[in-house]
């Protein structure tokens, strides 16, 4: 659906060039949900831009739903940009408009008959859940209601393609989480591809299916999200899945616990898939001669499966607990052995 | 009231009153139109804009400053042969149009220009990615968006050239500004002086009033 092809975007500015976007190569599928992860000024902003014409590329080829977006301009740009929706952190409503006026608005654009317009646009007004405030302005709608307006302006004309340009941050953590399942459900019902591009991993977690890594304009890492969490390859992604799996006072714990039992070992176990319905401590227990503490445990659905992290403390001789972790990796558990530090 | 204002001959004031009205209406509806178009014009040639250009910008922008600091009283003054081959006559209430239009345009068309550039740049980015075309985002955008402003603009701008109508009544336009000169100053009439001020603050109270009022109908923000 999506292809980029050694894609570079230099700005150049009164500092000298900027390389926004470094010789990116990408293929989205059709009917995914395809996640763009980075810190601010990573270049994710410029390259979702890139999609669907924003921004021109210096270098490089961007095929969207079998248009070369790069080199195509005037009349036939604006009827490709009708097959992209995009939607925004700050919605970018028009406030002089009425919610049902907004969501007709790229329709009038699109040369769409009146009564037509007003009778998509309240099929729309249904499809988000906003039924009943057809007729109130943005100004007094709450960020999560702006946002289901701004997600239904976007699907007026149909689109192939759904951009979303940091779509949640601007939201509290349950307005994302409902905003997060109105996508997921848009994605089924209408086989809509997705491309989204956010700093929070828990937005990924939540809704994506393959996942992509952004450091200074290159993609670092890159594949299905369960693979992503389960064995993280570059210190930035493993940086984006602690923010999910790995809260503050584990850090504090386990340093303590360095202290308390100099002897031992403190490992931390990641499960992926059905590794997670197991009850692997039980049989650690019951077949080795170790004693097992639980400093601390999380799993984390992902749109893909169930993702887990434990962190342990073992205790018994060398020997032992050397078995014992053995044992562990057999079951397609990830290990790792802290180190204090 | 003949013996409070023993001068005011009440015919030529109302008369004076309406040719103030019709000058200033006129020249709003004149100079909403050209500062509209020279606004949009410095707004949309800016950087960064959907049509940058620097030398039609720095063009318009001249034009607009230098014809904006020029003080108006000389303004009509160097405007008479201007008006003389477009009006045909140096004197009377559509003599003075010329002057206040070019007197006020460039004035309001830097209020629109400030009016613009408060809009939000994401919904113009929204409007693009839709596929509008620059058209579209002109008259569905950028205009309805920057409307309260525009309104609170023109509604300034309007209540400036009440003022610069009254100027150009002492240089032969008609209207109450004539009168105060003519009847009032000239034949020490203080009585005509006094209440051709009032009706031209009565004037400049209603604009005021139908601005604010305006304006705050079509703001939803």
């Amino acid at each position: 659906m999506i292809t980029l092809e050694n894609v570079t975007k230099v700005y150049s500015s009164s500092q000298g060039a900027v390389t926004a976007v470094n010789d990116v190569n990408l293929h989205i599928k059709e009917g995914e949900i395809f996640g763009i992860i980075g810190y601010s000024g990573a270049g994710k902003s410029s390259l979702i831009r890139l999609l669907n014409g924003l921004e021109k590329p210096t270098n490089g080829r961007v095929m969207v739903a079998g248009q070369d977006i790069a080199s195509i301009k005037g009349r036939e740009l604006r009827k490709a940009r009708q097959e992209i929706g995009m939607i925004f952190q700050h919605f970018n409503l028009l406030w002089s408009r009425t919610v049902r006026d907004n969501i007709a608005f790229p329709l009038e654009i699109a040369g769409v008959p009146k009564e037509q317009r007003l009778k998509r646009a309240d099929e729309l007004i249904h499809l988000v859940g906003l039924h009943g405030r057809e007729n109130t302005y943005p100004s007094q709608l709450s960020g999560g209601q702006k946002q289901r307006v701004g997600i239904a302006r976007a699907l007026a004309n149909n689109p192939k393609v759904l951009l979303c340009d940091e779509a949640t941050s601007a939201l509290d953590p349950q307005t994302t989480d409902s905003i997060l399942e109105l996508l997921v459900d848009i994605n089924q019902r209408l086989g809509l591809t997705i491309v989204l591009i956010t700093h929070e991993m828990h937005v990924i977690r939540k809704i994506c299916d393959r996942v992509a890594v952004m450091e200074n304009g290159k993609i670092v890492e890159e594949g299905k999200v369960l693979d992503v969490f389960q064995n993280p390859q570059q210190m930035i992604t493993k940086r984006f899945v602690q923010q999910i799996t790995e809260p503050e006072e584990t850090k504090g714990t386990i340093a303590h616990l360095f202290n308390q039992y100099p002897n031992g070992k403190v490992v931390q176990l990641t499960f992926a898939g059905h590794a997670t319905e197991r009850p692997l401590i039980a049989e650690l227990i019951r077949n080795f001669e170790i004693t097992i503490n639980i400093l601390q445990g999380k799993i984390s659905q992902t749109h893909q499966g169930s993702y887990g992290v434990m962190f342990v403390h073992m205790s018994g001789t060398d020997e032992e607990v050397a078995r014992a972790l053995d044992y562990i990796r057999q079951q397609q558990v990830g290990v790792e052995v802290m180190t204090n530090e | 009231m003949s013996s409070m204002f023993p001068n005011v001959q009440w015919e030529s004031i109302w008369a004076a009153a309406s040719e103030t009205l019709y000058m200033t209406g006129v020249a709003v509806a004149f100079t909403f139109v050209f500062g509209l178009i020279l606004g949009l014009l410095l707004f949309l040639t800016s950087k960064d804009n959907i049509w940058e250009n620097k030398a039609i910008h720095t063009i318009v922008s001249a034009f607009v400053n230098i014809f904006r600091s020029i003080p108006f009283i000389i303004l009509i003054i160097l405007l008479i042969p201007f008006t003389k081959m477009l009006v045909g006559t140096i004197l009377g209430a559509n003599a003075a149009l010329p002057a206040l239009i070019i007197g006020a345009a460039p004035f309001y068309a830097r209020m629109v220009e400030i009016a613009l550039r408060e809009i939000d740049k994401g919904v113009i980015e929204a409007a693009k990615a839709m596929g509008a075309t620059t058209a579209t985002i002109i008259w569905k955008v950028l205009i309805p968006e920057s409307l309260p402003a525009l309104v609170s603009g023109i509604t300034v701008t309007a209540i400036a050239l009440v003022g610069y109508t009254a100027m150009a009544g002492v240089v032969g336009a008609g209207g109450l500004g004539n009168l105060a000169y003519l009847e009032g100053f000239q034949r020490s009439h203080n009585d005509v002086t006094f209440v051709a001020t009032v009706l031209i603050l009565i004037i400049v109270f209603a604009i005021q009033l139908i601005g604010d009022f305006v304006t705050s109908k079509i703001d939803k923000r």
